[in-house]
């Protein structure tokens, strides 16, 4: 593996906080590497995180880091793109954070189309406060406050977005960080609302619960149970059961918001 | 404090009471006077009952509500049978004689006007029936300089309906100077 | 100064021709009576002078945005009333710990909960002071005119900037929806200029005192937490510098007290009966305070309060050496009351004066309260 960009990381800030074996790690470097790809200035990419383990990565990141309250990642990070509609902004958020409290601010992000990059690190668990289920918590899944299993649903996260009017919609996972990176490039380079949720293992709140084994037992799953979105289209249902759908699910040309507003008062913003 | 006066203009939504009030006291500042406007909010402002107040003093004025009103407009047999009871007789009344009848005391001496009616018929436009009541109000309390009510009428109506809000504010001028119509005359019973 | 011709304004028209004069250009709020014509002022004004306008989803995010927009270096304002100020509270606490600049406009109306959405209240004036959680310094304006709302959107926009503190202004709703006569000095920016000159060894939270903000996207690369955080921003849970921390939030407002505190006494030197209020219930008892001294000489005397928070102890204290009894008239069951009695330290006796049914305090109830006291 090659060398991760030192510009890019806070090395004093290290080491992190993060379990032994959990996938913020991998995710977070993914984003690093997509990042340096990108070719964007670093005084230009902004890192806006919420409240959560993975939302932790934005202090170990060398950019402007901006890590708000539970849920409301999403709704600073529009405040600074209407201000500042030339920053790169990405936005780190939990599964809890993302789409249980910060479900609103998820939707009308989605409906606006404002070019915001949210990485969703999808561990299935509210893993800082110790382990409670989460709406992307799969049904039966044992939690802290679920300890007979969860009797709700999850979203289906990017169905959700695509609904509300998210433009970019991508699935990658912390087992295939290659092509997570090249999934963030692309929502990097879509211009409008992308999402990426990032399936994450987090082997001490969820998986030790739900006796899914250790981190390479986790991980080793994970990409097992990953199909391409170019392979899954030739499966029939029965085929695709348990499986689950990498890459870009969709890519939609619309008017972005910050754009077409700066339009709207004579201003371009380029 | 005896500059104070208190305009309370009362009605049904729709009616243009609260624009009224605000050209009222648009005219008040043109005029060199002090001015607070205040009105009734709230869903009963949005289509049910609608009152405004306005309020002119020389001195500064403290208290904005209108609590001892010296001219009262009435453009609805509602807002007349509510209001009249709570002012002096002493206060200017003006009532609307298109929608307000019947009897009050005699202890008030009601100037009536055939307001919106007479916008309908002699500028064919009832919208402008409240630019009328201000210059009837204006013509009875002679609150501020007419010219430069005329004038802010003008800066303030709508592009294109400054002559028309202006004659209308006129109209309210002869319809006063022709005299108060006796359609609700006076009679010893005070409204239920 | 070449003042302009007066014009009739409204109290919270007021509010946004303040806060653009102070140099706001981005604003995002959720509508919400009776502070919905701040919206529709900034909705108009912002998008012709190259600002920014944003209804957001609700008063959380909107409160977010507003401090997402001040660290992109725009100065930033939102408007609401009690239920949507409550919403805010959360954020509110996240500017006062990152040390953002913002302005937050609450036009109190008649609570608790959705409470008379049109009827005038002054029952939020607990709220704007602890209102969010922790141990927190707050400044909070109380105007009490159509021109105080504008001048003191203006002084909030600029002491923001200046301490990099959230400032409130407490209009309520008599005040917002009022509309009198103004002279506003048209088209002039009231913006005191903060040096655009970074220092070669800046920290986003210097130990040492106030330091500008820097805004993202200029290669300065801090953090901004809501954890407690160190002089770079980061996070830390190190007692002593947590405590420091917290001391440094609360020292700058103390330091600049004066600028902060703003009242305004008439009346007669050494007054007997002394009344002590805010914001609309203001122009009551100044109506009794010119009637009883001016026209009377009666030996009464009427402290306003421009800043409620912090609150203006030594004025108070001074106030309570002179009178025999101070009156706290407040559309409430008695919240500032409480302050003016620990600092009148038993020197004056403290009477409040209360309404809560959604109605002004008037100039008769003030007078008689005055009269009994005599």
């Amino acid at each position: 593996m090659e060398q991760l960009t030192q510009d890019f990381l806070r090395t004093k800030k290290l080491p992190h906080i993060w379990c032994p074996g959990c996938g913020n790690g991998i995710v977070t470097a993914a984003l690093v590497r997509a990042i340096e790809r990108t070719g964007y200035d670093q005084k230009d990419v902004v890192i806006v995180s919420g409240i959560g383990c993975s939302s932790r990565a934005a202090g170990y990141l060398n950019f402007n880091t901006l890590h708000t309250t539970h849920g409301r990642a999403l709704a600073f990070a529009t405040g600074l793109k209407m201000a500042r509609p030339e920053l790169k902004l990405f936005v780190i958020m939990g599964d809890g954070d993302c789409s249980a409290i910060g479900g609103n601010h998820f939707i009308h992000s989605a409906r606006r189309n404002i070019d915001l990059n949210a990485i969703i690190v999808n561990n299935h668990i509210y893993g800082m406060t110790g382990g409670q289920h989460s709406p992307l918590t799969p049904t039966g899944k044992k939690a802290t406050t679920a300890p007979r299993g969860t009797l709700e649903r999850p979203f289906d996260l990017l169905e959700l977005a695509r609904g509300a009017g998210a433009t970019f919609g991508a699935k990658g996972n912390a087992a295939q960080p290659r092509q997570l990176e090249q999934l963030i490039i692309r929502a990097a380079n879509h211009k409008g609302f992308s999402v990426i949720e990032a399936l994450s293992p987090c082997p001490i709140a969820y998986g030790r619960r739900n006796k899914l084994g250790g981190a390479v037992d986790m991980l080793r799953d994970m990409k097992e149970k990953s199909i391409s979105v170019e392979r899954a289209a030739n499966m029939d249902e029965e085929e695709l059961e348990d499986r689950t759908i990498n890459g870009v699910l969709y890519s939609i040309d619309a008017p972005e918001f910050a754009e077409a507003y700066y339009h709207s008062i004579g201003k371009d913003i380029g | 404090m005896g500059n104070r006066q208190e305009i309370l203009l009362t009605g049904a939504g729709g009616q243009g009471l609260i624009l009224a009030s605000i050209v009222m006291a648009a005219a008040a500042v043109n005029d060199n006077k002090n001015v607070v406007q205040t009105q009734s909010y709230g869903p009963e402002a949005r289509g049910g009952a609608s009152m405004a107040g306005v309020i002119i003093d020389v001195d500064t004025i403290e208290y904005p509500k209108v609590t001892k009103p010296t001219v009262l407009l009435c453009m609805n047999q509602t807002s007349f049978n509510k209001y009249l009871p709570k002012v002096e007789p002493a206060c200017i009344i003006i009532a609307d004689s298109t929608y307000v009848s019947g009897s009050y005391s005699k202890d008030y001496k009601v100037l009536s006007f055939p307001i919106t009616r007479s916008a309908k018929e002699g500028l064919g436009r009832e919208v402008v029936a409240n630019m009328l009541a201000l210059g009837v109000i204006n013509a009875a309390s002679g609150l501020i300089n007419r010219e430069i009510f005329r004038a802010s009428i003008f800066e303030m109506a709508p592009k294109g309906s400054g002559e028309l809000n202006q004659q209308a504010f006129d109209l309210g001028y002869r319809l006063y100077e022709k005299g108060s119509g006796q359609n609700i005359g006076a009679s010893s019973q005070t409204p239920q | 100064m070449p003042e302009t011709k007066p014009v009739l304004m409204q109290g919270n028209e007021a509010c946004a021709v303040g806060a653009i004069a102070a140099g706001v250009r981005f604003y995002a709020g959720y509508p919400i009576t009776p502070s919905t014509e701040v919206a529709e002022q900034m909705a108009a004004k912002l998008p012709e002078i190259g600002g920014v306008f944003i209804q957001m989803e609700d008063e959380i995010a909107s409160m977010a945005a507003v401090i997402g927009a001040s660290i992109g270096g725009m100065r930033t304002l939102t408007a609401t009333s009690g239920p949507g100020f409550s919403l805010k509270q959360e954020n509110l606490g996240y500017a006062i710990m990152a040390e953002i600049p913002c302005v937050v406009v609450n036009v109190q109306r008649m609570g608790p909960s959705t409470g008379v959405p049109t009827a005038p209240a002054q029952g939020d004036v607990m709220q704007a002071r602890w209102g969010t959680h922790g141990d927190h310094p707050i400044i909070v304006f109380t105007p009490a005119s159509v021109y105080e709302s504008y001048y003191l959107t203006i002084a909030a926009v600029n002491l923001s900037q200046k301490l990099r503190q959230p400032v409130i202004v407490l209009l309520d709703e008599v005040i917002g929806h009022m509309r009198e006569k103004v002279t506003i000095p048209e088209g002039k920016l009231m913006v005191e200029k903060s040096s655009d000159k970074v220092p070669s060894d800046w920290k986003p939270y210097d130990e040492k005192g106030l330091t500008p903000l820097v805004p993202f996207g200029f290669g300065h690369y801090y953090h901004v937490t809501g954890l407690f955080h160190d002089q770079y921003g980061f996070p830390t849970g190190d007692p002593p510098q947590v405590e420091r921390a917290l001391d440094r939030l609360h020292e700058k407002l103390e330091k600049y007290r004066d600028e902060i505190v703003l009242t305004n006494y008439i009346g007669h030197k050494e007054p007997r009966v002394a009344i002590v209020t805010y914001g609309c219930t203001v122009r009551s008892a100044r109506s009794v305070v010119k009637k009883a001294y001016w026209q009377n000489r009666l030996p009464v005397g009427l402290l306003s309060l421009q800043t409620v928070w912090p609150f203006p102890a030594k004025e108070i204290e001074a106030l309570a050496k002179q009178a025999d009894v101070i009156i706290v008239p407040e559309m409430n069951r008695g919240q500032l009351v409480g302050e003016v009695e620990r600092y009148a330290c038993g020197e004056a006796k403290v009477v409040p004066l209360n309404r809560y049914d959604g109605e002004m305090i008037n100039p008769d109830q003030i007078s008689e309260e005055v009269g009994r006291w005599l």
